[in-house]
């Protein structure tokens, strides 16, 4: 009989990368449904084409540098997902596909890979779409009628005023906006999954949405101060990227003080584009602006060593 | 529920499966190989030569310094003194016994002096004489941490967390002769003079604990401390810290907090030492795991080849993957059954494949579980990015020397990174610039 000799632990627990992504998938697919029975079944040709494209060029990079193949372990199904959730049911397909590759092979597998990557891919690739072809971005379908478009409700809040919707469509996501960010209810539900299977910790959503919160009611440019809150809270992509892109795990803080710093400074950086940028939306460039600061952040933060009071010293 | 101490995980405890047997089965070897090294410090010189007749009891080896004697465990017949294989993987100078079966002993002189008029040399010399070190795995000569902790120590504590998974070793004992754990108890604490004493027990031990609350009325002064089960709470850093709520400094020992902590199986020892006179010539051993065909408690005679103990218990599933000396999460994997147990052996565990072992190509996701689940609050991640860089600055930044190396990362890690074996690699690493 031949005995492994091996490093202890010689247990392990059943926390695997590949259940990681299938929940991330499952707690983004009520937001998904939604956007689909609003948005029209174009949709699922969207999200369908970023996720082909997304596995496709991740199995052709590890072909071509034959390096070992990842798809097995998710993520990049689970990239393509997201990808297609921060775009407009009606964007150009050609453009959703340049999204894809350049996500996978740019932002992900040219940084190193899995884990590796300083920028979150899906966003990364959406500012990249946004570059080179705007149009394709910026129209969105609205209610249940294909091919015709609209503002969202986060177009009217530049003028600024509250939009039309009421807080209560916003909330169930029957409003114009992207594929996945319409229906904050879902995105809470699908969070609050996340939560509750430990794959996301709850620091980072409510550091990112409570600094939203706190600075749209200070500086609110509505006479309704608390309504004006709720509307920024509902609308647009803060609630997708505070509780889905912020907290990727390859591109945000792994300390828990670095994950409070990390979001507030999302959030705030969202008010900022929000208030004073060309477009209506910040989430995108906030995040990933957050991005490159997380090494950073994770150095400076780290947890009170064991035995000594703060500041690293001993007692 | 507050948790008592930092970080920690759950495993599948497995503890079930070696207490469905409830008597403890003794095991006589033939032979038996006593290493001349069982605990921290300097070897044993041997004191008897080839073909010695030996009684059970004897002294056949004893040194100065940081050192305690070893006896034989059986009556019989020198026939080796050579290098054998170690639990620690390396070659120890055994004394190797052939059992003549007759357990002829040496006179043991007890001691009935009432605990109050105990003189504190007599105890110390009685624990060093026994061969007496930390038997949860440790193996710190007990003599030496006694000594250490007079007039220091406001807590004496008793570890029966037992946290690892599958092992009863502490379990079977207080299950079976709670009393001699409880006088030895009495014995340090008429030593040292703490103001608190408490026996610490974690809450997956029903039986244990009843039996316990069944005797304390009679032994005024221990507090029994039932406490949350979660992994490493048996560390005796985070014992201290779920108890106290002490935390040790970095490099420091519990005495430093002016805490004391044995193992339950030391106090019974020292008990038997103080009070009987007896050596530390046996000690329980859970031979556990899937891998085995009847899991149960043994009492064992220091020396015995895990071979004996394994055949004993059924023998070996034909697929069977690792034998370990000590516990799932801290235990060393063993390549040759030949190698006895010694005094800080608690279990011995055959586990097959595991099914979430480790991965062909590591990946960290970053996703961070390592840093939640750290007891001594480290950053697993960027440690295990540092070592395969070979960054002693950044080790020494991130305090590597600190990792207890329990295991809870890697347990945890979904991306199956190596943790625990970089970290060894790193503190060698730190360690080796810090003498330069």
């Amino acid at each position: 009989m031949k005995l492994t000799v091996a490093s202890s632990p010689h247990i392990r627990g059943n926390f695997r990368t590949n259940r990681i992504m299938l929940d991330v998938v499952l707690a983004l697919l009520p937001a998904l449904c939604v956007g689909v029975g609003t948005l029209g079944y174009r949709s699922l040709l969207v999200v369908g084409v970023c996720i082909a494209c997304c596995v496709a060029s991740e199995w052709l990079y590890s072909l071509i540098t034959r390096s070992r193949n990842t798809i097995v372990d998710g993520s990049a199904v689970v990239t393509g997902l997201l990808l297609a959730m921060t775009l407009p049911s009606t964007v150009p397909l050609w453009l959703a596909a340049v999204g894809s590759v350049f996500a996978i092979v740019i932002v992900k597998a040219l940084c190193g890979g899995l884990g590796q990557n300083i920028f979150n891919p899906a966003l990364a690739a959406r500012a990249f779409m946004l570059l080179i072809y705007p149009v394709g971005m910026v129209r969105y379908s609205s209610i249940a009628v294909d091919g015709v478009t609209s503002a969202t409700p986060l177009h009217h809040m530049v003028m600024p005023g509250l939009p039309e919707e009421s807080l209560w469509d916003l909330f169930l996501g029957k409003c114009p906006g992207s594929i996945g960010e319409i229906s904050a209810l879902m995105l809470l539900l699908g969070g609050g999954y996340l939560v509750w299977r430990k794959v996301i910790s709850i620091r980072i959503p409510a550091a990112y949405l409570g600094t939203v919160a706190v600075l749209t009611l200070i500086f609110s440019r509505a006479g309704a101060p608390w309504e004006w809150m709720l509307y920024s809270l509902l609308s647009g992509g803060v609630m997708l990227g505070a509780i889905f892109m912020a907290t990727d795990y390859a591109t945000s803080p792994a300390t828990s003080l670095g994950q409070i710093i990390y979001g507030i400074g999302c959030g705030a950086l969202t008010v900022i584009f929000r208030y004073f940028g060309l477009f209506p939306e910040g989430v995108t460039y906030a995040i990933l602006i957050m991005n490159a600061f997380v090494w950073l952040i994770d150095r400076y933060t780290p947890p009170r060593r064991f035995g000594t009071k703060k500041g690293g010293k001993a007692k | 529920m507050k948790r008592l101490f930092f970080g920690g995980i759950h495993p599948k405890y497995n503890k079930e499966m070696s207490t469905t047997v409830t008597t403890l089965h003794t095991i006589e070897p033939r032979t038996v190989v006593i290493p001349l090294l069982q605990h921290i410090g300097a070897p044993c010189q041997s004191l008897v030569q080839v073909g010695k007749k030996v009684r059970l009891g004897e002294k056949i080896g004893d040194g100065e310094g940081l050192c305690v004697p070893v006896h034989a465990s059986v009556s019989g017949t020198v026939v080796a003194i050579e290098p054998r294989p170690h639990v620690s993987g390396r070659e120890v100078m055994s004394v190797v016994i052939e059992n003549d079966g007759k357990d002829t002993a040496v006179p043991f002189t007890p001691n009935d002096t009432p605990l109050e008029n105990l003189d504190t040399d007599t105890v110390l010399h009685r624990i060093r004489e026994a061969g007496i070190v930390g038997m949860g795995g440790a193996a710190f000569p007990g003599n030496v941490k006694a000594l250490s902790a007079m007039g220091n120590v406001d807590t004496l504590i008793a570890n029966a967390c037992e946290c690892e998974p599958y092992i009863t070793a502490d379990d079977s004992l207080l299950r079976t002769t709670p009393e001699p754990v409880l006088q030895g108890m009495q014995i340090l604490t008429r030593v040292l003079h703490p103001k608190r004493v408490v026996l610490a027990v974690e809450d997956n031990k029903a039986e244990a604990i009843e039996k316990l609350r069944g005797l304390l009325p009679g032994y005024p002064g221990i507090e029994l401390a039932v406490l949350p089960t979660r992994y490493p709470q048996g560390a005796e850093k985070q014992l201290i810290q779920a108890l106290t709520g002490r935390e040790v400094e970095p490099g420091k020992l519990p005495v430093s907090v002016n805490c004391a902590v044995f193992n339950v199986s030391t106090f019974a020892a020292i008990y038997r030492a103080v009070r009987l006179g007896q050596p530390l010539t046996q000690r329980i051993v859970t031979v556990s795991g899937e891998a085995i065909a009847e899991p149960q408690n043994f009492i064992v005679r220091i020396g015995t080849p895990f071979e004996d103990l394994i055949k004993r218990a059924g023998g070996l599933h034909d697929r069977t993957e690792r034998v370990i000396s000590g516990g799932p999460m801290m235990g060393f994997a063993q390549k040759d059954l030949s190698v006895p147990v010694v005094k800080a052996t608690n279990s011995i565990l055959c586990l097959l494949r595991d099914e979430n072992g480790a991965a062909e190509n590591p990946v960290c996701l970053r996703c961070g579980k390592c840093v939640v689940v750290c007891p001594m609050r480290l950053q697993p991640l960027y440690m295990y990015r540092f070592v395969k860089a070979g960054r002693v600055d950044e080790l020494q930044r991130l305090n590597v020397l600190d990792c207890i190396e329990c295991g809870s990362c890697a347990f945890t890690c979904p991306g199956k990174l190596p943790l625990v074996e970089k970290f060894r690699e790193g503190k060698k690493l730190v360690r080796e610039a810090q003498t330069k």
